[in-house]
């Protein structure tokens, strides 16, 4: 079967794969002085300043909204820089390509992974915020890997779509950046939802899959409750499809980006 | 393909868009195809390739510049998928294509052995093991835990050189690389290129230097524009492409 096949490949590789998720994250923290701590320390201060700017401007005082804030600028920096990084995977390897073959899908995958690594890193800082605060988990903390998983496959799938574009057309980065702009303003990070849901602008958080993956996390995490099905299924379906047209555009473009790299 | 067989090249063809002003923004992109003319320079680099190298044979590849070798090295080696026709080859491939291009310029010689050898679909373990043998070979001494950006060009090249000849392959594709590298590693390059020619691998060889070709290789063939013009044994060949060049 052909399927067997393209494991069996797949898994010729895993060495790379593993060396190439390390380069990717050696060398993003190469030569600051406090190396991968950042992964720690720069969610900190910016959900400190996010805290105190927006905590004092919608008067928020509850005493958890600084767990709130990092929920979700955790999970959209996961996105935004793991799909930043997707993007960038085949054009930034262009030399590498040019030289030896090898299934071009590893360097995606490479540069997804990578970033998920400092992300589950970085959910440290979660869990220490979470006991300073008080948060109290209740079973329900199990659901949030199923945000997180499928967040995972919708930056995978994200990422080979944008991959395979940025070969052709070196503006799709730019559109992308103010794409991801635009959803971080749809995915409540740092209002409370409650805000939006008041002016009939709530459609937005109904069709950003992004939003969902936050607010469920959310559920689990923070308010301990479980999870919205409704917006499981949704970003769950949205994740799948992206993954299956990302694979099918880039299977189909593949041997075409060496000529354009 | 026959048993005795180790590459064999049917009909390839190579064809690249050379377009004057390459299309690579959106904008451009839907102006252009509104106005229907999303034309391409078609041009084919490689037509109508055939030929085989049996096992054991070293091919010697001559041609002017911009006559195709490279490509067809890169179609052989998998790199390039041909537009046209079809490559097999059978056995280990170490593929020697522009020796120092590739490398992480940020990492250290010894983290780019690994990541580089990881790529040629080495495993760490034998990465590990051979490891010494390749940072000796490759001449750079403590060298090697400086980042790569550091280096000579040639430095490069011999690193790229020391790591991709560490395996023992059944076919050795070589572009123009025993031509970098000072006059003491160029000796120790074709020494263990020697090497591995007693050994029995089958060989693909692009080089300027006739004596060179006629030195290292049995059989040859001539390329120009992208055409293959001659086919056999090495001095005949070679013959040839004096008259050509002349
Ligand atoms: N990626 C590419 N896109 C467009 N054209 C290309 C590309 N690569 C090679 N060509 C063209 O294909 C032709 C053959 O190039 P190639 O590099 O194979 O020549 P060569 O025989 O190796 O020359 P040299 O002796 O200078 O190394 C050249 O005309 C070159 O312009
Ligand atoms: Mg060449």
């Amino acid at each position: 079967m052909d399927i067997k096949k393209y494991i069996k490949n797949f898994l010729n590789y895993k060495y790379l794969l593993y060396e190439l998720v390390k380069k990717n994250i050696k060398l993003k923290y190469r030569r600051s002085y406090l190396g991968i701590l950042w992964t720690l320390i720069e969610p900190l201060l910016t959900m400190m300043v996010l805290t105190l700017v927006f905590g004092t401007l919608f008067g928020r005082d509850d005493r958890t909204f600084p767990v709130y804030v990092l929920c979700g600028r955790l999970l959209f920096s996961f996105f935004s820089s793991s799909t930043k990084a997707g993007l960038k995977a085949v054009s930034g390897n262009a030399a590498m390509i040019k030289k030896v073959y090898v299934p071009k899908y590893i360097y995606v995958i490479a540069s997804i992974i990578s970033n998920f690594v400092t992300f589950l890193i970085s959910l440290i800082v979660l869990v220490g915020v979470g006991i300073v605060l008080r948060v109290h988990p209740t079973i329900y903390i199990l659901e949030a890997v199923f945000p997180v998983i499928i967040l995972l496959v919708m930056s995978l799938g994200a990422g080979l779509i944008l991959a395979t574009l940025d070969v052709f057309f070196r503006d799709v980065e730019y559109i992308w950046s103010v794409a991801t702009m635009l959803i971080s303003y749809a995915s409540a990070i740092f209002y409370p939802t409650d805000r939006v849901i008041g002016t009939g602008n709530a459609w937005v958080f109904d069709i950003n899959p992004v939003y969902m993956c936050i607010a469920n996390f959310r559920n689990a995490v923070l308010y301990g409750q479980p999870m919205n099905i409704v917006y499981c299924t949704r970003s769950a379906i949205v994740a799948v499809c992206l993954l299956a047209a990302g694979a099918i555009l880039f299977y189909k473009n593949q041997d075409k980006f060496i000529l354009h790299i | 393909m026959k048993e005795n067989v180790a590459i064999s090249v049917k009909d390839v063809g190579m064809r690249f868009n050379l377009n004057q002003e390459h299309v690579d923004n959106l904008k451009e992109y839907f102006i252009k195809l509104l106005k229907r003319n999303l034309k391409y320079n078609e041009f084919w680099a490689l037509k109508g390739i055939n030929f085989e190298v049996k096992k054991g044979e070293r091919l010697g590849v001559l041609g002017l510049n911009g006559s195709g070798k490279s490509t067809l090295l890169k179609v052989v080696s998998g790199v390039l998928k041909p537009s046209a026709g079809k490559v097999q080859t059978r056995g280990v491939v170490a593929p020697l294509l522009e020796l120092g291009a590739g490398f992480s310029p940020q990492y250290t010689g010894r983290e780019n052995i690994y990541l580089y050898g990881a790529v040629l679909g080495y495993k760490k373990s034998f990465l590990d093991e051979k490891f010494d043998e390749i940072a000796d070979f490759s001449g750079l001494g403590e060298f090697i835990e400086v980042p790569i950006k550091n280096y000579s060009s040639g430095m490069k090249s011999r690193l790229g050189f020391s790591i991709a000849t560490i395996v023992e392959p059944d076919i050795l594709i070589l572009d123009e690389v025993l031509s970098v590298g000072d006059k003491k590693f160029r000796t120790k390059c074709e020494k263990k290129i020697m090497n591995m020619f007693d050994k029995g691998v089958t060989v693909l060889f692009v080089s300027h230097s006739l004596e060179q070709v006629q030195r290292l290789c049995n059989k040859a063939i001539i390329l120009d524009s992208g055409r293959l013009v001659a086919h056999g044994a090495v001095d005949k060949v070679a013959r040839i492409y004096k008259n050509m060049t002349d």
